[in-house]
């Protein structure tokens, strides 16, 4: 899948859309969704809810694990995607078009540089998953969407 | 640890997560769709983790009815059963599955990966006074599993064996492709009809591969730990360290099934007779979440404002298309239609208990 270069992206893999308005549009990246597998369920902020960069705002439910959405900007939501919260499936799919999360009219504050661009994201997936290599000797899930809640090896027989 | 079959697992692009010391696949297409393969269609197992342990000895008949809940001594040749391995106080050690090998005076005991070393030397510690050899033969057999209702179809396609007339929970030895040593037997942990196969582990791959390919026009698929961990959910079927413990007695659990409290006298007995007589303090249930968010393992159970039991497993159900859960709640607590609220990261989310299991196969 093609990551879109206009957008910007953070750790713990999000991404964000910033429109010359000053429109901030929000989702989760492939390789998150990749990660995750098996997305189930999602629980959204309702829009007029303030958000602050680096702070979870919601969260995502795979069959496995769940993980934290965190806001990569400061602002004010405007909009949720009602279609892809009664269809999650839409994120497997096109996580960056029909499968956005919200929009957020941006704050004075709201500090973009910090985020990463498309080839520096891919970057620091590799590194990622170099580390994780090395670290298990062999791939792995872990490191996947955040260090919120890792792979359990007691969920299995 | 690696099992014989780990390289076909990397080839055909799973993801692989360590297991208790092995590396398995977690799933190889997605847990969902691989879910619905084997409640639909067929699919197949990578087994090898799982502990399997030879008794033999002149003895093993009176060894086994000591460390056993079910009696070893009436089980007839062929016979797979369910029993437990107990503590003194009754409560889990591991849960595993006999199998009566009257004809080559031996039994073969399946035992979970994460309790293995421990069985061992729990089994070695209370053989003592017994002629018995304990032998663990994990690494020189391999374990393929083939689940779902086109299972009897599969294996007579792939493997040109007709196992149709063999009855739920028995084994029989047969020749599977070019081996003479394999055991076949109609046992699952999915909730389906379905066979699980011993073949020695230089075989394993030719075994595997040619199942895979002579029935994934079938629709068969292979199958991770994800969905086995779904699918067994569904079923209720207990997972060791979640279920089950040794904070945790079969009749907590209620699995009563498998302890048989009037044979000869065997490890942990007392107790549960004590425990049948007075009443147990907890009791396994299931329920359903009247929303959306998923409950985990270790969660806290509430009900009427208190906290009443611990989450055992959670997970969504891709036949129910819902999350589902079983906890540990107490008695007074444990009637089908009781609401309870459960604790998901600081939010307390009504649910209601339900009869187990969740899924039931058609018959």
């Amino acid at each position: 899948m093609i990551r879109p270069s206009e957008a910007k992206y953070s750790e713990t893999h999000e991404w964000v859309i910033v429109s010359k308005k000053g429109e901030a549009t929000i989702g989760i990246t492939d390789y998150a969704v990749k990660q995750l597998s098996d997305i189930v369920h999602l629980e959204l902020p309702k829009a007029g809810e303030s958000l602050e960069q680096g702070t979870p705002f919601g969260e995502v439910e795979s069959v496995k694990t769940v993980a934290d959405l965190v806001s990569p900007v400061n602002g004010k939501i405007i909009a949720v995607n009602k279609e892809v919260l009664e269809n999650p499936d839409i994120l497997h799919e096109e996580p960056y078009e029909d499968g956005w999360l919200i929009k957020v009219k941006l704050a004075e504050k709201s500090e973009l540089d910090s985020l990463m661009n498309a080839k520096e994201y891919q970057e620091f997936i590799e590194s990622a998953e170099e580390a994780v290599e090395e670290k298990e000797d062999g791939p792995s899930q872990k490191g996947s969407k955040d260090d919120d809640e890792d792979i359990d090896e007691d969920d299995f027989v | 640890m690696k099992t014989p079959l780990y390289g076909e697992h990397v080839r055909a692009g799973a993801k692989i997560v360590d297991f208790h010391g092995w590396d398995m696949p977690l799933q190889y297409s997605g847990i969902v769709e691989e879910h619905h393969a084997v409640r639909t269609r067929a699919g197949l197992f990578d087994l090898s983790h799982m502990g399997r342990v030879w008794i033999t000895g002149p003895d093993r008949k009176a060894f086994l009815n000591r460390v056993l809940t079910v009696d070893a001594g009436v089980m007839k040749h062929g016979r797979c059963r369910y029993a437990f391995f107990l503590t003194e106080r009754g409560t889990v050690v591991d849960d595993l599955l006999v199998y009566e090998d009257t004809a080559r005076d031996r039994a073969l005991l399946v035992v979970n990966a994460s309790n293995r070393e421990k069985d061992l030397d729990w089994m070695g510690r209370h053989a003592t006074g017994f002629q018995v050899r304990i032998e663990d033969a994990t690494s020189r057999m391999s374990l393929i599993a083939v689940q779902g209702p086109s299972s009897v179809n599969t294996l007579k396609r792939s493997l040109d064996i007709a196992p149709g007339d063999m009855k739920y929970y028995t084994f029989t030895e047969c020749p599977i492709l070019d081996t003479n040593q394999a055991i076949l037997s109609r046992t699952g942990y999915t909730g389906e009809d379905g066979f699980e196969i011993f073949v020695p582990a230089e075989r394993a791959s030719a075994v595997w591969n040619a199942i895979l390919r002579r029935s994934a026009s079938d629709g068969l698929v292979p199958v991770g730990l994800g969905a086995r961990d779904t699918l067994r959910t569904e079923a209720a079927m207990p997972l060791y360290g979640q279920e089950i413990d040794e904070s945790t007695t079969p009749l907590e659990a209620g699995l009563d099934f498998a302890v048989a409290l009037d044979k000869p006298d065997f490890i942990g007995r007392a107790a549960l007779q004590t425990q049948r007589k007075d009443g147990v303090s907890k009791k396994l249930v299931g329920f359903h979440m009247a929303g959306k968010r998923i409950p985990r393992h270790g969660m806290d159970a509430f009900a009427e404002g208190v906290k009443t039991g611990i989450v055992t497993s959670g997970t969504f159900s891709p036949s129910l298309s819902r999350p589902i859960g079983m906890a540990h709640v107490r008695p007074e607590h444990a009637a089908v239609g009781t609401a309870l609220e459960i604790d998901i990261r600081g939010r307390r989310e009504p649910a209601t208990i339900v009869p187990l299991p969740f899924y039931r196969k058609s018959k």
